[in-house]
C-alpha cells in the first residue's frame, strides 16, 4: 500500500476516533465511529481482505453502529459536557492514556518485520471462497459455536428490553 | 501516458464517472417519467407547463422537470430547524444520496472491450464481493434515514425516521437471505461472472436467465428492493398524502433534492440488482459475444461485428433497467400502500420464512443437480 | 518507504489506546460501550495486518469471530443500557455505582 494512501487514511481515522471519545453530542461519537470503520475497511480492502471489508461494513457499520443511532434516538440523550464534567480526573485519564499509547506504540516499533517473502501472497488470499473453506474445515466447532451465541443474544436482548406488565399497565399518565 | 497509469488509474475513474453520472442523470429523468406515467394511469394529462420566456408555442413538461425543478431545488433557502443539530442535518442528505449511486459501480453493463491491446471489462470497478459490496450499501442507506428525522428537532419527523429505519433494516435481511440463494446458486459473488454465466439457453429455446431458475428469489428481492427504497406500496414513512414528508419534513431546497434523488437512484439501483441476478444483465437473448446470432432453429450463427455485439448488449442493460424502473413507477401508481403493522408482519413473518425455504431448497437443488458454474 | 507491519501496529496501538481513554474518562454509558467498539476494531487491524504481513489466513479467520462476538455483545450490551435506563432514568456512569441508594 503507498504511503500517498496510509497517512492520510491513518490520520483520519485517528482524528475521527478522537471525535468519538471527544465529542459531547452522543450522536456525533456514534457518527465518528462509523466514519472510523468505514475508513477501517478501506485498509481491510488494501490488506487483501475483501470478505472481511464487506463484513466490516455490513455488519459493524450497517448493522451495529444503527443499532446504537436506535438507542441514543430512542433514549433521547442530550449533549452533556462531553470530558468538561470532571475536568481533573479527565486530565489525568488523558496524561495515563497518553503514557500507555506512547508505550504501546514504542512496543509496536520494537517489532521485527517478518523477513520479506519469498512469493507473494499465496492464491485468493482473502477471498471469500478461501476463508469459507476454513470457516468449515478448520473452524468448524468454533463457527457452530457463534450460530448459537447469535441465538442466544437475540433471545436475550429480546428479554431484557422487553417491558414488564406492571410497567405497560402504568399508561400514558405514569410517571 | 503510461500503460499502468492509463489501465489502473484512468480507465476505471472514467468508467466510474459515467456510471454515476448516468445514475444521476437517470434518477432526474425518472422523475419526469413517473409524472408523466402516472398521469397516464390516472387519464390526466399530467406536467405540461413549461416554456422558455415564452418562446416556445407549445408546454414542455420534459423542460420543466428536467431543467427548471431542480435549479428551482438547488437555488431555494434552506432552513436549519431551531434547535436542531446543524452539522447531522446538513449531513443526512448526503449519507442517503452516496449509497444509493455508488451502488451502480459494481454493475456490470456490458462484456469486454479491446483497447490497445489490452481488454477492459465494462464494469466501474471489478469486485470479486460483488454482491456483498451491493447488500452493504443497502445497510449504509439506513442512516440517512435515521439521522434525518432525529435531527430536524420535531417529534413527527423523528417516528417517521424510525419507522423508516425499522423498514429499512427488516426488508434488507428478507433480501439479504435470497440475495444467499443466489449467490449459492451462481457459486461466485462477483456479478460479471453471474451474467457471464446466463449465457446460452434453457431448455433449447429460452435464454438461460436466472428467473426461470430461481422465481421465488426474484420476487423477494424485487419487492423487498421496493421496500428499501420506500416506494408505494411501502412508503408510510414519507406518504404524500398522509404526514407531510415524513422524515424529511424539515428539509427545503437542495437538501430536500437530494432525498428525492436518492429515493429515485435507490430504484435504479434495484432495477440493476435484479437485471444482473435474474434477467441475464447485459446478455442478449440468442446473441453469444464471440458467435454472434444464433437463434433456436438457425443452423449456424450469423456472425456480427464485435462492436456491434457490444453496442447491443449495453443497449440490451439499458432497457432491462429502464423496463424495471417503469414497472416501479407502475407498481407505485396501482397498489394503495400498507399500513405499518400490516408492512412488518409481511416483512418478518412473511418474506423472511419463505427466503429461508427457498434458500434450503436452493441447497438441495444444488446438492443432486449441481449449481450453475 | 514502503509501509510495513510496524506501521499497521503502531495505527492499531494508537487506536486501542484512544479507545481505552475513552473507556476511563466518559461518564455517558453508550459512549463507553461505543469506546469499546473502537478498542474491537483496533484488534482486527492488528489481525488483519499480521495476516497480510504473514500470508496466512489464521488472522482474517479470528477477525471473522470477533465480528461476530462483537455484533452479539452490542445486542445484548443495548438492551441491557434501555434495561438500565428505564429503572434509573440516567445512563451516567458515576449515577448508577450503587446498588442501592
Amino acid at each position: 500500500m503507498s504511503p500517498f494512501l496510509f497517512y492520510p487514511l491513518a490520520t483520519m481515522s485517528v482524528i475521527f476516533a478522537l471525535s468519538v471519545v471527544l465529542a459531547k453530542s452522543p450522536v456525533r461519537s456514534a457518527l465518528g465511529l462509523v466514519a472510523v470503520m468505514a475508513i477501517l475497511a478501506v485498509q481491510f480492502a488494501f490488506l487483501q481482505a475483501h470478505l472481511l471489508a464487506a463484513l466490516q461494513i455490513i455488519v459493524y457499520a450497517g448493522a451495529i453502529m444503527v443499532l446504537f443511532l436506535f438507542v441514543i434516538t430512542l433514549l433521547n440523550l442530550e449533549s452533556d459536557r462531553g470530558i468538561g464534567e470532571k475536568p481533573k480526573l479527565s486530565a489525568i485519564g488523558f496524561g495515563a492514556g497518553a503514557v500507555v499509547a506512547g508505550g504501546l506504540a514504542l512496543a509496536m516499533l520494537g517489532v521485527v518485520e517478518p523477513a520479506a517473502r519469498a512469493v507473494a501472497l499465496p492464491e485468493g488470499f482473502g477471498t471469500t471462497a478461501v476463508l469459507a473453506r476454513q470457516m468449515f474445515n478448520r473452524y468448524f466447532v468454533a463457527f457452530e459455536l457463534t450460530s448459537i451465541l447469535l441465538l442466544v443474544a437475540v433471545v436475550g436482548s429480546v428479554v431484557l428490553a422487553k417491558r414488564t406488565a406492571a410497567e405497560n399497565s402504568e399508561g400514558v399518565t405514569g410517571a | 501516458m503510461s500503460d499502468a497509469l492509463l489501465f489502473d488509474w484512468v480507465i476505471p475513474g472514467l468508467k466510474s464517472f459515467i456510471v454515476i453520472f448516468m445514475v444521476l442523470n437517470l434518477a432526474a429523468v425518472l422523475l419526469w417519467i413517473e409524472r408523466k406515467g402516472s398521469a397516464l394511469i390516472q387519464n390526466r394529462v399530467g406536467a405540461n407547463r413549461a416554456s422558455i420566456l415564452g418562446i416556445l408555442p407549445f408546454n414542455v413538461g420534459f423542460l420543466n422537470t428536467l431543467v427548471a425543478d431542480p435549479l428551482k431545488l438547488f437555488t431555494k433557502e434552506e432552513f436549519v430547524p431551531d434547535g436542531a443539530d446543524k452539522f447531522v442535518h446538513s449531513i443526512a442528505p448526503f449519507l442517503a444520496l452516496f449509497p444509493a449511486v455508488v451502488t451502480m459501480v459494481a454493475v456490470p453493463f456490458g462484456d469486454t472491450v479491446e483497447i490497445m491491446g489490452r481488454t477492459v471489462e465494462l464494469q466501474a470497478v471489478r469486485l470479486d464481493v460483488g454482491v456483498l459490496y451491493v447488500s452493504a450499501l443497502v445497510s449504509m442507506g439506513v442512516f440517512g434515514v435515521a439521522l434525518a428525522g432525529w435531527a430536524s428537532n420535531n417529534r413527527w419527523a423523528l417516528l417517521g425516521s424510525i419507522r423508516g429505519s425499522a423498514q429499512m433494516i427488516s426488508y434488507e435481511l428478507a433480501m439479504g437471505v435470497a440475495l444467499v440463494s443466489m449467490i449459492l446458486f451462481f457459486g461466485t459473488l462477483d456479478l460479471q461472472a453471474m451474467v457471464r454465466q446466463q449465457a446460452g439457453l434453457f431448455l433449447g429455446v429460452l435464454p438461460n436467465w436466472g428467473i426461470f431458475y430461481q422465481p421465488v428469489a426474484f420476487i423477494i428481492i424485487f419487492t423487498a428492493g421496493i421496500a428499501e427504497s420506500k416506494r408505494v406500496p411501502f412508503d408510510l414513512p414519507e406518504c404524500e398524502s398522509e404526514l407531510i414528508a415524513g422524515y424529511f419534513t424539515e428539509y427545503s431546497g437542495g437538501k430536500q433534492a437530494s432525498f428525492m434523488l436518492a429515493d429515485f437512484a435507490e430504484s435504479v439501483m434495484v432495477a440493476g440488482l435484479v437485471t444482473t441476478l435474474f434477467f441475464g444483465g447485459w446478455q442478449v437473448p440468442y446473441v453469444t459475444s464471440g458467435q454472434g446470432l444464433q437463434l433456436p432453429g438457425m443452423a449456424s450463427p450469423l456472425v456480427l461485428p464485435a462492436l456491434a455485439v457490444t453496442l447491443m448488449q449495453v443497449g440490451t442493460f439499458m432497457i432491462k433497467v429502464l423496463f424495471f424502473c417503469w414497472l416501479q413507477i407502475l407498481i407505485r401508481w396501482t397498489v394503495p400502500r400498507f399500513r405499518y403493522d400490516q408492512l412488518m408482519n409481511l416483512g418478518w413473518k412473511g418474506m423472511v420464512p419463505i427466503a429461508l425455504a427457498n434458500l434450503i431448497l436452493t441447497a438441495l437443488g444444488i446438492l443432486l443437480w449441481g449449481d450453475m458454474a | 518507504m514502503t509501509i510495513g507491519l510496524v506501521h499497521w501496529l503502531v495505527l492499531s496501538a494508537l487506536l486501542m489506546a484512544i479507545g481505552a481513554i475513552g473507556v476511563v474518562v466518559r461518564r455517558n454509558v453508550l459512549i463507553i460501550f461505543m469506546s469499546i467498539e473502537l478498542m474491537l476494531n483496533a484488534a482486527n487491524l492488528a489481525f488483519v495486518a499480521g495476516a497480510h504481513s504473514l500470508g496466512l489466513m489464521h488472522g482474517q479467520s479470528i477477525v471473522f469471530f470477533v465480528m461476530t462476538v462483537a455484533a452479539a455483545e452490542a445486542a445484548v450490551g443495548l438492551a441491557v443500557i434501555l434495561a438500565l435506563f428505564r429503572n434509573r432514568q440516567t445512563v451516567a456512569a458515576d449515577e448508577i455505582a450503587l446498588l442501592k441508594w
